[in-house]
């Protein structure tokens, strides 16, 4: 069932049961194609419940509308949970998820594509081009005078990449207010742990000294999430906001979390009922 | 004997000939001119706007001039964002750092979803003497292979500023190879108008037919009134065009009978225009006999420009030269 505008946003009850759903439903989605990034998915359904649920101005009868907030997803392998999201808002019918992945030709596949879905902002897929488009986005924005935010989601893991550097100055010099990155800090990625594969901590210093507002918080923690994210319509230049969001990987399924195996990986019927079962107690 | 002395000037000497007509920044001023009614273009620099000629949009245009700094993928995935938001960006840098450092990020970011992004680049293939950092020999080898490109490799001051007119109205992802500050003009005198995706046969000729883009032209324009003195009667059709290639006129330009085609290309014998040519008569079950003039597959030298074409083949009289060798 999609909810319609007026039933949002969403108290922080409802975004509780949405973030269940959303779990749910990207559990459905890789049930149907016999895998999925469960790992990258559950970290970051808080994020994106929030965002969906409790915080952007979309409009599922205009999926175009040039008033609305952009959500960039820079982990675009996590793409099922803006699905589900996306689905739940009425931009997309329920079915698609049960053809997800199926056969070439279905709307929905591993990574958000333009060309296939609605209340896609940007085709995503590979690491590191999120920030530098949402600046584009956000400088946009400015220079036509909208007062849309333009949201980015980052892996942990894809800061690696020397472009999201080239993107934090520029932010800050453009001073763009209007633009909030949400880094989803779940500590593993497909190598290992990400303090091994390319240790990028301390976040909060290094996002300060490159000119950002700073926020740390527990990435699954909803009020924290609608209080640090919440929309800047004001147009002021101001330095863009970070959110570095600590997270769990693979969190609400107890033998997913903090297994690096889980950031993708195939599943059976037996595990699927386990998930349901887990989804269903546990949130 | 002790090697003449280098000099700046001649290491980023202008490719003009000498005493030929010029016209400074054609690509600043144009671009000028169309944004005047077109306040969705706007300019963006990673650094190079000076060697680019967009300082003059910049001058024009301060609230629609965005300086990226040295950030090339910064500089291609903003004018993603940009264009998805109904902007029409203008990115320029170098032709080696936008093929060479940002390739992803015009795959991905723009090309994927034909974005309205405008890549323009100076210094393609051999057009500076300072070497293979900053020589984009490869260029066209490396921006041939994404799809929903439109590649345009002009030759002089007027088909840039015509081609930046045309590019502007064109809906879709564009590369322009830029000749930047005195660039010759020429085309005016054969009456010659720029249209994307058309190749022109600028001069008529029985014994030879010249396939060229870029400089190139020029030089072909050059070898043909050279040949004259041979008596060899050489055709130039000019490809400015170089994705999507005018594949029509080009197929019944290479079936006339009797003339050796010659391709002669600004770039590496690798992936350019010339293999562009051969694969599409070779598509279409053609034979002709044809001949390559082009860079070699190598790390070039740095040093002064004439003395470097003249190296590798591609001045005005060793086109020639070559030319007279295979009649």
């Amino acid at each position: 069932m999609a909810l319609n505008n007026m039933q949002l946003p969403l108290d922080l009850a409802g975004l509780k049961e949405m973030a269940r759903v959303n779990r749910l439903d990207t559990a459905r989605m890789f049930m149907a194609a016999g895998n999925g990034h469960f790992g990258s998915c559950y970290s970051c359904t808080e994020i994106i419940t929030t965002l969906y649920f409790g915080l952007m101005r979309v409009d599922a009868a205009r999926p175009e509308w040039p008033d609305r907030d952009r959500f960039v997803m820079g982990k675009g392998h996590a793409a099922p949970t803006v699905y589900s999201a996306l689905i739940r808002r009425g931009f997309m019918p329920e079915g698609w998820m049960d053809e997800y992945e199926t056969a070439v030709g279905v709307k929905l596949m591993t990574h958000p594509s333009r060309r296939y879905q609605p209340g896609i902002d940007t085709s995503q897929g590979s690491l590191g081009h999120g920030l530098s488009i949402g600046v584009g986005m956000a400088l946009a924005a400015k220079l036509q005078k909208r007062d849309y935010n333009t949201y980015v989601l980052m892996g942990d893991g894809e800061t690696n990449e020397g472009s999201v550097w080239e993107a934090a100055a520029s932010a800050a010099k453009f001073e763009l207010g209007n633009l909030t990155a949400i880094i989803d800090c779940n500590r593993l990625s497909v190598d290992g742990a990400t303090d091994e594969v390319m240790p990028m901590e301390p976040f909060p210093d290094k996002w300060r000294a490159f000119g950002w507002d700073v926020i740390r918080l527990d990435g699954h923690d909803l009020p924290a999430l609608l209080d640090a994210m919440t929309p800047r319509r004001d147009g002021q230049p101001r330095p863009p906001r970070m959110i570095i969001a600590d997270t769990v990987k693979g969190r609400g399924v107890s033998f997913m979390e903090n297994v690096r195996g889980w950031h993708a990986d195939t599943i059976t019927a037996t595990q699927y009922a386990l998930v349901k079962r887990e989804l269903e107690v546990t949130l | 004997m002790s090697p003449q002395r280098l000099k700046t000037s001649a290491m980023i000497a202008s490719i003009a000939s000498e005493g030929q007509r010029t016209r400074a920044a054609p690509f600043g001023h144009a671009l000028v001119e169309v944004a005047a009614d077109r306040p969705d273009i706007v300019g963006l620099s990673a650094d190079l706007a000076k060697y680019t000629d967009l300082h003059i949009f910049a001058q024009a245009y301060p609230e629609r001039f965005y300086q990226m700094g040295m950030a090339e993928q910064l500089l291609l995935a903003t004018a993603a964002g940009m264009a998805r938001e109904g902007l029409t960006p203008f990115a320029t840098t170098y032709a080696v750092f936008a093929s060479r450092r940002a390739y992803d990020f015009l795959y991905m970011a723009i090309a994927e979803d034909k974005l309205n992004v405008k890549l323009v680049c100076a210094l393609p293939g051999l057009t500076t003497g300072y070497g293979p950092s900053h020589q984009a020999t490869e260029d066209l080898a490396i921006f041939r292979g994404v799809p929903n490109l439109t590649i345009i490799d002009p030759c002089d001051a007027l088909e840039i500023e015509q081609a930046t007119h045309a590019m502007a109205a064109h809906r879709g992802p564009v590369y322009m190879r830029l000749l930047r500050g005195k660039v010759p003009l020429l085309l005016d005198e054969y009456g010659y108008r720029f249209e994307l995706g058309k190749a022109k046969v600028l001069r008529e000729g029985s014994d030879v037919l010249f396939v060229s883009s870029g400089l190139m032209t020029m030089r072909a324009l050059e070898a043909a009134n050279a040949l004259k003195a041979d008596k060899v009667d050489a055709a130039v059709l000019h490809t400015p065009t170089v994705k999507p290639l005018d594949e029509a006129t080009l197929l019944a330009q290479i079936a006339k009978p009797g003339r050796l085609v010659v391709v002669a290309e600004n770039h590496t014998v690798i992936g350019g225009l010339g293999e562009a040519v051969l694969a599409l008569a070779m598509r279409n079950g053609l034979t002709a006999r044809m001949r390559q003039v082009g860079l070699p597959d190598r790390f070039l030298d740095a040093g002064a420009l004439p003395t470097l074409h003249d190296r590798y083949g591609i001045s005005t009289t060793r086109l020639t030269e070559q030319v007279k060798g295979w009649l």
